[in-house]
C-alpha cells in the first residue's frame, strides 16, 4: 500500500473525519461514564441498547415519519426503556457484588441482540440520515455536510447535560448520588430512582449515538460493537470516572486513531483498534486514573 | 406533646443488636444530649431515627409514625449531620448548601443561604471551594449549614467536637443555641465531650450497652454521683 503525498488539506479533512468519529465515541462513552459513576459496572449493554433505539427509529422513518419527527420519540422511548431496564432488571441486583452486575448487563446485551434479530432480522440496512452527504468549503477544506452535522448534534447534547448536571437541581441531586449515596438520602434524594435516571440519560446518549453513526456505516444488530469497544477506550483513557475526561478522551482517540490509521503505513484500516489500545496501555502506566480521573483531596 | 418520641426501640446491624430497648423523647424547642461510652448505642440511636439501620419499635414524630426510610425521614423534616459529617466531598461549598435545600419546594435558597454565611462566615469565603478541601472545623460547619438549609424541626448531631479545636467547638454550640432559640430547631445530639453536652442541653440520656441507665435534667445528671465519676471524671 502506498500512502499519497502529504497535504494539509487532505490532514484538515482527516482531522475533521477524526472529530467525527470521536464524538461518537465520547457521547457513548459519557454514557457508559454516567452509569459507571452511579453504580461502579460497566455497561456492556450500552451498544446494544444505542442500537436497538436505531432500529426503532429506522421503523419509524419507514413507516413516513422524517427522521427530526422520529428523533424526540426515539429519544423519549430510549429514555423511558434506559429506566425501565435500570428498574426491572438492576434494581434487584443492586446490593449485589460488581460482577453479578456486569453479567447482568452482558446477559442484556445478548438478550437485545437476539431480539433486533428476530425483529428486524440479520442483515445490513441503510439508514438515511438528516443530514446530506455533499461537502461544502470550510476554510478551504471540503468537509461534508454530514460530519460537521454529526459532531454539532452530538456535542450539542454533551453541552445541554452539562449544563443540566451543573446548574439544576435534579442535575445537582444526581452527582450527589453518585459520589455520596448515604448522605444523599440524609438530605431527601431518592437515590434509586437517581440511578435509573442515570440509566435513561445513559440510553438517550447511545440514541443519539446510534442515530449519527448509522446513516455512515450499515445498520444491523452488531452494528455497535466495534463502536462500542472504542467507547470503552476512551472511557478509560479520560477516566472512567470523569465526564469531561470521557467527551475529550472519546475526541482524542476518534483523532488520533483516523490520523494514525491514514499516516502511519503499517498500521492502515485494520491495525487501528490494537493501536488505539497499546496508546491507552501506555497513557495508564504513566498516568493510572486516565487523564482527568482524579482522587479527590479529602481531609479529615 | 414531644416532637420526638422512641419507646423500647432496638435496632441490628445484620446478627448483631446494638440497640436493646431505647425509650427517649426530644420536646418543640429542646436540646437533648445523649451521653455514654464507646460502642453504647449513641450513634445506633441516631441513626434509628433517620432511618440509616434497621429498627423496630414505636418511634413518632410529631405525632405521627416515623417513615422508616431515610429519603422520606428527611422529607419529613429531620436533618441527620451523622458521624464523619457526611459532606459531599467533590462537591463544591456552594453545591453542598443547595443540597441541603434538597427537600424544599418553596423557599428561597439564597436567603438561606445568606442566614448559613451570617452563622460561619468562613463558609461563604469558600463558597466555590471542593468541600474535601475544607479543614475538619469547616466541613462541620459546612455539615450544619446544610442541615440549616432544610429548615429542619429536629436536628441530629453525632459528635460535634469531635477532632475540633475548643475555640471552633465553642463556636460551634453557640451557632447551635442561636439556631435552637431563632429557628425554633429541636437538637437531639450525641457527644462524648459530657461537660460540654450537659453545659448546653436541658435534659440527657446517658446509654450503656444499647439501654437508657440514667435520665434526667443537666442539672440532675451532674450531681448524679455514677455520672459524675464515669462521665464526668470528677
Amino acid at each position: 500500500m502506498v500512502v499519497a503525498a502529504f497535504t494539509w488539506t487532505e490532514f484538515a479533512q482527516q482531522l475533521a473525519a477524526g472529530i467525527r468519529e470521536g464524538s461518537i465515541y465520547a457521547g457513548l462513552a459519557l454514557a457508559l461514564v454516567i452509569i459507571y459513576r452511579s453504580t461502579r459496572v460497566i455497561n456492556f449493554a450500552q451498544g446494544e441498547m444505542a442500537t436497538f433505539t436505531t432500529f426503532i427509529a429506522w421503523s419509524l422513518m419507514n413507516h413516513g415519519l422524517s427522521f427530526w419527527t422520529a428523533f424526540p420519540i426515539v429519544l423519549a422511548i430510549a429514555f423511558v426503556g434506559g429506566v425501565g431496564i435500570e428498574r426491572i432488571l438492576i434494581r434487584p441486583v443492586e446490593n449485589a457484588s460488581v460482577l453479578t452486575i456486569v453479567i447482568v448487563t452482558l446477559g442484556l446485551a445478548l438478550l437485545l441482540n437476539g431480539l433486533m434479530s428476530m425483529i428486524w432480522g440479520g442483515q445490513n440496512r441503510q439508514f438515511h440520515g438528516p443530514f446530506s452527504t455533499r461537502t461544502i468549503d470550510v476554510g478551504g477544506v471540503p468537509i461534508s455536510v454530514q460530519d460537521i452535522g454529526i459532531v454539532v448534534t452530538s456535542l450539542a447534547l454533551v453541552l445541554l447535560l452539562a449544563l443540566f448536571f451543573r446548574y439544576t437541581k435534579l442535575g445537582l441531586a444526581l452527582r450527589a448520588a453518585a459520589v455520596n449515596p448515604d448522605s444523599s438520602r440524609l438530605v431527601g434524594v431518592r437515590v434509586g430512582w437517581m440511578l435509573a435516571l442515570g440509566w435513561g440519560i445513559a440510553a438517550v446518549l447511545g440514541a443519539v449515538a446510534g442515530m449519527m453513526i448509522a446513516p455512515v456505516v450499515f445498520l444491523d444488530p452488531n452494528m455497535m460493537q466495534t463502536i462500542l469497544l472504542y467507547a470503552f477506550a476512551a472511557a478509560v483513557l479520560g477516566g472512567l470516572d470523569s465526564p469531561v475526561g470521557a467527551v475529550v478522551g472519546g475526541i482524542l482517540l476518534g483523532v488520533t486513531i483516523t490520523l494514525l490509521g491514514r499516516y502511519v503505513e503499517f498500521i492502515g484500516s485494520t491495525l487501528k483498534l490494537p493501536a488505539a489500545l497499546m496508546l491507552i496501555l501506555v497513557l495508564l502506566l504513566v498516568r493510572p486514573g486516565g487523564l482527568f480521573g482524579k482522587v479527590a483531596v479529602r481531609r479529615v | 406533646m414531644s416532637l420526638l418520641e422512641l419507646r423500647d426501640v432496638e435496632a441490628r446491624y445484620g446478627p448483631v443488636k446494638a440497640l436493646h430497648g431505647v425509650t427517649l423523647s426530644v420536646d418543640e424547642g429542646e436540646l437533648v444530649a445523649v451521653l455514654g461510652a464507646n460502642g453504647a448505642g449513641k450513634t445506633t440511636t441516631l441513626r434509628a431515627v433517620s432511618g440509616t439501620v434497621k429498627r423496630d419499635g414505636e418511634l413518632t414524630f410529631s405525632g405521627a409514625r416515623l417513615p422508616r426510610r431515610a429519603e422520606a425521614t428527611a422529607r419529613a423534616g429531620i436533618a441527620h449531620v451523622p458521624e464523619g459529617r457526611g459532606t459531599f466531598s467533590e462537591l463544591s461549598v456552594w453545591e453542598n448548601l443547595r443540597l441541603g435545600a434538597y427537600t424544599r419546594r418553596r423557599g428561597n435558597v439564597k436567603e438561606d443561604a445568606a442566614r448559613v454565611f451570617n452563622y460561619f462566615p468562613r463558609l461563604e469565603e469558600r463558597r466555590d471551594q471542593q468541600a474535601g478541601t475544607l479543614s475538619g472545623g469547616e466541613q462541620q460547619m459546612l455539615a450544619l449549614g446544610r442541615a440549616i438549609m432544610a429548615r429542619p424541626r429536629l436536628l441530629l448531631l453525632d459528635e460535634p467536637s469531635l477532632g475540633l479545636a475548643p475555640l471552633l467547638v465553642t463556636e460551634i454550640f453557640r451557632v447551635l443555641a442561636t439556631m435552637k432559640s431563632e429557628e425554633g430547631i429541636s437538637v437531639l445530639v450525641v457527644e462524648q465531650n459530657a461537660n460540654l453536652a450537659l453545659a448546653h442541653a436541658s435534659r440527657a440520656y446517658v446509654l450503656e450497652v444499647g439501654r437508657v441507665v440514667v435520665d434526667g435534667t443537666s442539672d440532675e445528671l451532674r450531681k448524679n454521683e455514677s455520672v459524675r465519676k464515669s462521665y464526668l471524671g470528677y
